[in-house]
């Protein structure tokens, strides 16, 4: 039965995304950021729902298993504060220049901003490279979700290629329509069931009220920050978040608004979307605690699945297993999708064509790329064995650590090529750096300080943005004219005035 | 009030949240709170707060320009 239910629910998502291809208009703009007409409620869902992980699901509810109720402090309060404000700073922005440039991802904005390829190509590598860890998050999540589900009858293999074949049908036929469409479907799902997920497992263990004070008695410790935490990682945690600002996924997410205006009803409702998503896991992972004491740490990823096994068996725990799809795939394909367009636009178009590829070849070089990453990463996927928490966490320190990139690009003027270079290579090597000390440590913070990594990268990187810019010769003045353009007006009103100036 | 003092005012206002988000005060306290144990609840009534503040940006500090200057 639950089987049966999770595949009902994955035929009823390609469906949807078959027939976004209905709208489908023909043109790599439409096909790569959905022509820029989405509007203000769709792109809450979409942003919203692109940036929610089987780490948000899986992670979050196996993290607080181990850390307790802090977790939520740690990743989820955090992020409701800094996603929220990095959207309405540097989001809409690039949303503006998007529009009026024509582009279509991160590397075209930088490699423009800062006229040089070799910059551009840099930026691609590092993100390509960064972004691969978190696409093994989806199909290891996926892997992982169907074979505990199913009780071992469908093994993990399955799963992966599961979630790769549906994503690959509806990514590829109904690019970033088909991707929207989906997920504003899947958060819609997500919301619900993992609401009804939470109600049914708190009313088995008698209630919410009961269910706290048993745990307040066996496990006190789960209900404080106390040692789990430390206050230093709590201060530099709020770092992690800034990586929506360099996820290329996010980005192209984006450009897919219809006005700079359709951003309004996301950062306002961010935070309580976040809290809706995470309140109930948290709390379904410090309760596992009733059932499932003494958990090793391998195991407190799948412990969600656990309690959903245990306490909504059939119907209900297909259902659930699909909620937990929902979350999976939503961000998936959008990563999926992303990764296409950049090697479709930034390679492929820049330079195989100099630029002047056809709209149709655009198209079919974008779903060559789409389904060639799916391939490579359901593969990768079946050679990792490492926890989805710590996969993400490395993931997202080194997209923070490049925040000042875009900072920079968007509001300073005086900063260079050379700048953006240093800042990325420092990304490169203190990643590198940390992640040789911490991988074997679930918890890495310097020095055990609580002082998370990436503090001091996005401090080196800022450092090395500032020092770099301001060594090197300033920007031309016709690049300066073209990104920042005097308040309220186009470039076009600003031609003549500044044309009469020289 | 005109825009750029609101404005102002906003952007001190997510200073202020994110120095509310670190709520040393409560690290060890393990009194429940509406059935929640309090470090728990004061973050959602935290994810609340920060909502009403980022309406009150959208509203009263946004950059009006950035649709001009998009060339709609």
């Amino acid at each position: 039965m639950t089987l049966a239910i999770i595949i009902g629910y994955l035929v009823i998502v390609l469906v949807i995304g078959l027939f976004s291809h209905r709208f489908f208009r023909g043109t790599s703009e439409d096909f790569f950021v959905a022509a820029r007409t989405v509007g203000p409620f769709i792109l809450l869902i979409s942003l919203f729902g692109a940036n929610m992980t089987a780490f948000a699901l899986l992670g979050s509810a196996g993290e607080a298993y181990m850390e307790g109720i802090g977790v939520f402090a740690l990743m989820a309060s955090s992020s409701g504060l800094v996603i929220p404000v990095v959207f309405f700073f540097i989001g809409t922005r690039v949303w503006a220049l998007g529009k009026r440039h024509g582009y279509l991802t991160p590397v075209q904005y930088f490699r423009e901003r800062w006229g040089s390829d070799g910059l551009g190509l840099l930026i691609f590598a590092v993100q390509i490279a960064l972004l691969i860890p978190y696409l093994l998050i989806g199909v290891m999540g996926g892997g992982t979700t169907l074979t505990q589900v199913t009780g071992g009858q469908v093994p993990d293999w399955v799963g992966g290629a599961v979630i790769c074949a549906v994503v690959l049908t509806y990514v590829t036929y109904g690019g970033m329509r088909g991707t929207i469409w989906v997920n504003v479907f899947q958060t819609v799902v997500l919301l619900a069931l993992g609401f009804i997920a939470f109600w049914v497992i708190v009313d088995k263990l008698g209630g919410l009220t009961a269910a706290m004070n048993r745990l307040a008695a066996t496990h006190p410790d789960m209900l404080v920050r106390g040692e789990h935490i430390k206050p230093l990682q709590l201060l530099t945690y709020t770092c992690i978040p800034l990586s929506v600002g360099m996820f290329p996924h996010m980005f192209i997410h984006w450009l897919t608004a219809k006005s700079a205006a359709s951003f309004r009803p996301t950062i306002a409702f961010y935070p309580v979307c976040i809290a809706i998503v995470w309140v109930p896991s948290v709390l379904l992972g410090v309760f596992a605690h009733l059932d499932f004491p003494n958990l090793p740490a391998g195991a407190a990823s799948s412990v969600l699945v656990k309690m959903i096994n245990l306490h909504a068996p059939g119907v209900l725990a297909g259902l659930l297993a699909a909620g937990v799809f929902a979350a999976i795939m939503n961000s998936f394909d959008s990563q999926v999708h992303s990764v296409g367009t950049m090697f479709t636009q930034d390679i492929v178009r820049h330079y195989g064509f100099h630029d002047r590829m056809s709209e149709k070849q655009q198209i079919l070089v974008g779903r060559l790329f789409m389904v060639g990453i799916l391939i490579v990463t359901y593969l990768l996927s079946r050679v990792t064995d490492r926890s989805i928490f710590k996969l993400g966490v490395w993931c997202f320190t080194g997209f923070a650590a490049l925040f000042p990139v875009v900072v920079a690009a968007v509001f300073w003027k005086r900063s260079t090529k050379w700048g953006a270079a240093a800042s990325t290579v420092s990304v490169i090597l203190l990643w590198l750096f940390f992640i040789t000390r911490g991988w074997k440590s679930a918890d890495y913070t310097i020095a055990d300080s609580g002082v998370m990594p990436v503090a001091v990268m996005l401090l080196v990187s800022t450092a090395a943005m500032i020092v770099g810019s301001l060594l090197t010769r300033q920007p031309q003045q016709a690049t300066l004219d073209k990104f920042f353009p005097r308040s309220g007006r186009t470039e076009e009103e600003d031609r003549p005035v500044l044309r009469i100036a020289r | 009030m005109k825009k750029p003092v609101r404005s102002l005012l906003l952007y001190a206002a997510l200073v202020v949240l994110y120095l509310l988000h670190n709520d040393l005060w409560l690290w060890n306290d393990s009194r429940l709170v509406l059935g929640h144990p309090v470090g728990l609840a004061y973050h959602i009534g935290f994810a609340v707060v920060t909502s009403i503040v980022l309406t009150l940006l959208v509203i009263y500090a946004w950059p009006e320009h950035l649709d001009r200057e998009s060339g709609q």
